[in-house]
């Protein structure tokens, strides 16, 4: 064995996240992946690991751990995490390199939900239907489709020998403003002017969420029509409106079909800012159509692809 | 993208999903991520680097007015063994006392039909099955049991299904199967497709148990008639 990364005190929410599933859906399984596609890409960028491999991702607190291997670089994206090694305060957004036995322990952040701990060379995990992603419901991914708990020692693969400079990055830019959702597919089960006043209103992040979906509590959005809908599928973004009329956006651990109303969908570009929002965070909302959605999709990644590009050697390291 | 035919449970739809869902998948249009049919619609996930909502509406309505495979091809029929006495059946009582009729009459309405497959999912593999009979139509709960147990067969609205795996529910238990529609570590993880039949057998504890303690594989063979 290469060693293992050990789970010392880990955070109440951490899980191995990747890309998430594709292709399962058709058979009830959740996509999952990290709900900061965004920043698990750059946490695995910083550590020379390709885009999408699979990391440690953790809500509100990340805990403590213990590096069981002789040397290893890891890099903390997501938000602003408070880090230390052995007691010395660390920057999220730049890669470390740290030795055998030292203590890592990941704090809060104030701008941000969830954060990434990656590992170069990842983690040696055997992927279920095709990825490592933690689906809790369905008992796939990660460590028997579980949360880490204390005492779990997550194996490691080894990793390109890396020598020379730290790599530091940039936060990705996520202008604030309303979030951009195209209309529909239940758009019959809403009169226009529910939906006027829907995107006129303000809405409250709350407590009450997880990697399914997130509750949020503003005016209530009435339903013309009933809110029982014959299943059909959903995706991550949906925003369904079940019957007390307070939407529910759904997330990357969302079930693959539903039977509420589905007033729109948050495009995909903006998923990662939105399930950053912190609880008590207001969000607005704005229409776009199609082809809108998808100009901001090729924008998007675009400037993914820009701020990969602009890590950068840390000076002195 | 959504695509619906209709807003109703029928094998008519459903069909038409499922012939729209293989004839896409023959085509194999550029950008397609994933599709997932459900009872009158198809969801289809694209990569809009790859493809536009446009090219695929067009590919979609070229594909309708060609005409979809009336054949549904590769459907299996099961026939799916459950016991239904104490202390597998938490809600016969209850389903027995609401629709007016014995625990016996339920269960044999019950298994008195054929059903079919509508679509897959919510949980990993679960199957919607249409066809229950009139008089077993029951409106949901008004509290979800937080855990019913894998295998519980189980009944609600107009359907019935079959539990993959521990999940919420405000449908009604009526047994336990030794199937899983799940099952992770086989090469197939998901028993039921779109289209497949389903029949039900009544077996008792003992028959229950003798079907748990057999492979997977026994069990299988035992239950499929036919793909």
């Amino acid at each position: 064995m290469i060693g293992a990364l050990i789970a010392i005190a880990p955070g109440p929410y951490v899980t191995i996240q990747d890309q998430g599933r594709r292709g399962w859906r058709r058979f009830g399984i959740a996509v999952a992946g990290a709900m900061d596609l965004d920043s698990l890409a750059l946490a695995n960028a910083l550590v020379a690991n390709p885009p999408y491999a699979a990391a440690l991702e953790f809500a509100h607190v990340g805990g403590t751990w213990e590096i069981a291997t002789k040397a290893c670089r890891i890099a903390i994206t997501g938000g602003s995490f408070e880090v230390w090694a052995d007691g010395v305060a660390l920057a999220p957004w730049r890669s470390h390199t740290l030795r055998y036995g030292q203590r890592l322990v990941i704090g809060g952040a104030r701008d941000a939900v969830w954060g990434y701990l990656a590992i170069a060379g990842s983690f040696d995990i055997m992927p279920r239907l095709g990825s490592s992603a933690t689906h809790i419901r369905s008992a796939l991914g990660g460590i028997n489709g579980c949360r880490l708990r204390e005492g779990d020692a997550l194996p490691l693969r080894a990793a390109r020998l890396f020598v020379g400079a730290e790599r530091q990055v940039a936060p990705p830019s996520r202008p604030p403003g309303p979030l951009r959702l195209v209309l529909g597919p239940q758009q019959e089960f809403f009169t226009p002017e529910t939906v006027e006043a829907f995107l006129a209103s303000t809405y409250r992040v709350t407590h009450r969420g997880d990697r399914m979906g997130m509750w949020l509590e503003g005016p209530k959005i009435a339903h013309a029509r009933g809110y029982n809908v014959l299943s059909d599928g959903l995706v991550p973004g949906c925003v369904q409106v079940p019957g007390a009329g307070q939407p529910v956006v759904l997330l990357m651990d969302c079930q693959t079909v539903g039977g509420y109303p589905k007033l729109g969908t948050i495009i995909t570009a903006d998923l990662p800012r939105f399930a950053q929002i912190r609880p008590g965070g207001e969000v607005t909302f704005t229409a776009i159509d199609i082809e809108a959605a998808h100009q901001a999709y090729r924008h998007h990644h675009n400037m993914l692809t820009r701020t990969a590009q602009l890590i950068v050697d840390v000076p002195g390291t | 993208m959504t695509v619906e035919f209709g807003d109703a449970i029928a094998p008519e739809l459903n069909n038409a999903v499922i012939g729209l869902d293989i004839a896409l998948a023959a085509a194999e249009p550029d950008g397609i991520i994933e599709t997932v049919p459900t009872y009158r619609s198809l969801l289809i996930c694209y990569d809009p680097l790859e493809t536009s909502f446009v090219q695929l509406v067009s590919e979609v309505r070229g594909l309708l007015a060609r005409g979809l495979p009336a054949q549904i091809n590769e459907t299996a029929t099961w026939r799916v063994p459950f016991v239904s006495d104490p202390p597998f059946a938490d809600d016969l009582p209850e389903v027995a006392h609401r629709q007016s009729l014995t625990e016996d009459e339920v269960i044999s309405l019950f298994t008195s039909v054929e059903y079919q497959v509508y679509m897959v999912g919510f949980a990993p593999g679960m199957p919607y099955l249409g066809g229950l009979p009139d008089a077993l139509h029951i409106s949901r709960k008004e509290t979800p049991r937080p855990q019913v147990p894998a295998g519980a067969v189980m009944i609600g609205g107009i359907q019935a299904c079959i539990v993959p795996t521990i999940v919420p529910s405000a449908w009604y238990t009526l047994g336990r199967t030794p199937l899983r529609p799940f099952m992770p570590d086989r090469q197939d993880p998901f028993l039921f497709r779109p289209g497949d039949r389903v029949r039900f057998r009544r077996v008792d504890v003992g028959e229950f148990e003798r079907l748990a303690r057999l492979g997977t594989q026994a069990l299988l063979s035992m239950v499929r008639a036919a793909r």
